[in-house]
């Protein structure tokens, strides 16, 4: 019995720490919805922005005002994208967007570390984090800090998803991401929608930078933990919302039960491969994702 | 000739295109000099075979060439008594002119009624302007109104063509260029969807410039038409004219030519054969 608590303990905090795969993943789909840009950059962004935020708490900022600077640079870096390397390379292959996204990150990387230094900042932002035991005679245990992780990235994704679906910029960013060419001859702005996509996926990745951070401090592996929504983004296909989140559940619930269950087969250290063998698995089975977007056809 | 001289009114044309010449990829040279005027509130018809060049002609107005890598490399084009060509798409939606795209291209994962509301996007936050006129498309489309729910991406061909239409009409443009609206669709229902589009025009005084391979229904419905071929106009003049002449009744409404043809016209004829096929 307290064998199935265990599972139970094992695959939730696994899901809970696929949140935060979740929401990388999301800003990668945002993006690459709304531009068709497979933005490289999103993982860098994430800590750029986490950067950016312990920065201004360290310099006595109040957390309000650090979050709040933290975001306007981050709207500020979408416009400057915009302006210097989308504009530019619009009608190009994907290719070679994607090759200008290498490259933006490896500038944001080298200016994060230029401004903020290359050291470890710890991030303390008040999450509880104590344990719950749950179950009879608390045979399972809940962190609260993932917990309130999941939350906050529930509730981000559920403001999003209203925003998506009830206002005129999101209804006009739903148009770009379906047929940018209709959505240009009704008058829809591209250049604006990319500087409104490529702002969101800065907050998101704020969001993202700030929860991790609080957990690992404010390092520089937290670009390459990012990388992480990759395997995400292939089991729930790069066009789908919905997708980039149970993905990012599933890869981080299998992770964890993998390392506990099968890892001691393989000599532990699963958690960290793991992810990309389910990824591969899966493009040989379904290379549209789980949720690949429907492609509507008609005859 | 010209469209204007005919309309009742002698007002100045609502869109002048001057001899312009479109390049696509720096190279391909596919518009050699088109000219044409729309009157203000006409139908004109823009007639001509398969890579006539009428789309091209109505993405140089629209100036949706930029995504294809086309260009305007010689003339002008004055809409509303100004250029176009330092107005992007979205200042030319604002100033009224708006493109029925060929294909209708609606977006198909939006529900019906949310493809309407992206057509007044430029509008900004006009709520009770955009509530009214959605009204007035369904009132045009009572189609539209029973599938408003439904995802555009499975409604019939016929509907979204609906779809297209009022999309561009929530814009509340002066013009809309309206590219081959007929394509694919059941004659039946281009008649109908004809008859709401002349409707259109003369209850909200929307300029139409129409690109049509169909040069039956559109000499039908516009007052005025211009012939391409190959990137350059080669006849125009009223309606009634050209539904009579020998050569447009020959070759663009399959009704088969008396007289003699000279070799030549033979040989174009061929060429034009296979355009049709
Ligand atoms: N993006 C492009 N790049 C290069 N050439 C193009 C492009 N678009 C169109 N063309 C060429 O320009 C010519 C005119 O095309 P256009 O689409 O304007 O013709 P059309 O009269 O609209 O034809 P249809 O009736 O088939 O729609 C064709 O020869 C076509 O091959
Ligand atoms: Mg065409």
């Amino acid at each position: 019995m307290s064998e199935l608590w265990f599972f139970f303990e094992v695959l939730l905090s696994g899901m809970f720490a696929g949140t935060m795969y979740s929401l990388v993943a999301l800003g990668f789909v945002l993006i690459f919805k709304a531009s068709g840009v497979f933005n490289f950059a999103q993982g860098t962004m994430v800590l750029f922005a986490a950067l950016c935020f312990v920065g201004f708490l360290e310099m006595g900022l109040p957390m309000v005002v650090a979050a709040l600077i933290a975001i306007a640079i981050m709207v500020a870096w979408a416009f400057t994208v915009e302006r210097l390397v989308l504009r530019h390379l619009v009608n190009q292959e994907p290719i070679i967007l994607f090759m200008a996204t290498i490259g933006v990150s490896f500038f944001l990387e080298g200016f994060g570390e230029f401004i903020w230094g290359g050291d470890v900042h710890p991030l303390n932002v008040g999450i509880p984090d104590d344990a719950w035991f749950v179950g009879p005679d608390g045979a399972m245990m809940i962190q609260q800090f993932d917990l309130s992780a999941a939350v906050i990235a529930g509730l981000l994704v559920t403001v999003l998803a209203l925003f998506f679906h009830y206002t005129r910029i999101g209804r006009a960013l739903r148009a770009v991401a379906d047929d940018h060419q209709a959505a240009l001859s009704v008058g829809i702005p591209l250049n604006q929608i990319w500087v409104i996509v490529w702002s969101v996926a800065g907050f998101v990745a704020l969001v993202a930078g700030i929860i991790w951070g609080s957990r690992l401090g404010v390092q520089f592996s937290l670009s390459i933990v990012a990388l992480k929504a990759l395997p995400v983004l292939i089991l729930g296909g790069f066009t789908s919302v919905p997708g980039a989140i149970v993905g990012g559940l599933i890869i981080g619930a299998g992770e964890k039960l993998a390392e506990i269950y099968i890892g001691p087969f393989f000599g532990g250290a699963i958690e960290e491969w793991f992810a990309y063998v389910l990824a591969m698995f899966f493009l040989l089975f379904r290379p549209q994702g789980l949720f690949g977007e429907r492609i509507i056809e008609r005859v | 000739m010209t469209a204007a001289t005919e309309a009742s009114a002698p007002a100045a044309p609502l869109l002048r295109v001057n001899n312009i010449e479109v390049i696509y990829d720096h190279v391909i040279l596919v518009l050699r000099g088109v000219s044409l005027e729309v009157p203000q509130g006409g139908i004109v018809a823009l007639l001509g075979a398969n890579g006539a060049g009428k789309t091209t002609t109505l993405k140089a107005i629209s100036n949706l060439l930029g995504t294809e890598r086309g260009e305007v490399t010689k003339g002008s084009i004055e809409f509303d008594g100004a250029n176009v060509e330092a107005s992007s798409p979205n200042d030319l939606v604002k100033r009224g002119c708006i493109q029925v795209m060929e294909g209708r291209h609606c977006f198909e994962h939006l529900t019906v009624e949310e493809n309407l509301l992206t057509g007044a996007f430029t509008r900004g936050g006009d709520r009770a302007g955009i509530q009214a006129d959605l009204e007035m498309v369904y009132n045009y489309f009572p189609r539209l109104r029973e599938r408003r729910t439904s995802q555009a991406g499975y409604t019939s061909g016929g509907e979204q063509q609906m779809c297209a239409i009022g999309r561009a009409l929530m814009s509340r443009p002066k013009m809309i260029l309206l590219d081959e609206p007929s394509m694919g669709l059941a004659p039946q229902l281009v008649e109908q969807i004809f008859e709401i589009v002349k409707t259109i025009n003369e209850n909200e005084g929307v300029t139409i410039l129409l690109a049509e391979q169909n040069t039956n229904i559109a000499l039908k419905y516009a007052r005025y038409g211009y012939i391409l071929e190959s990137g350059r106009v080669v006849m125009e003049g009223s309606a009634d004219m050209l539904r009579n002449n020998e050569d447009v009744k020959e070759f663009y409404l399959g009704l088969g030519g008396e007289g003699r043809k000279s070799f030549r016209d033979v040989k174009q004829y061929r060429r034009r054969k296979r355009w049709l096929g």
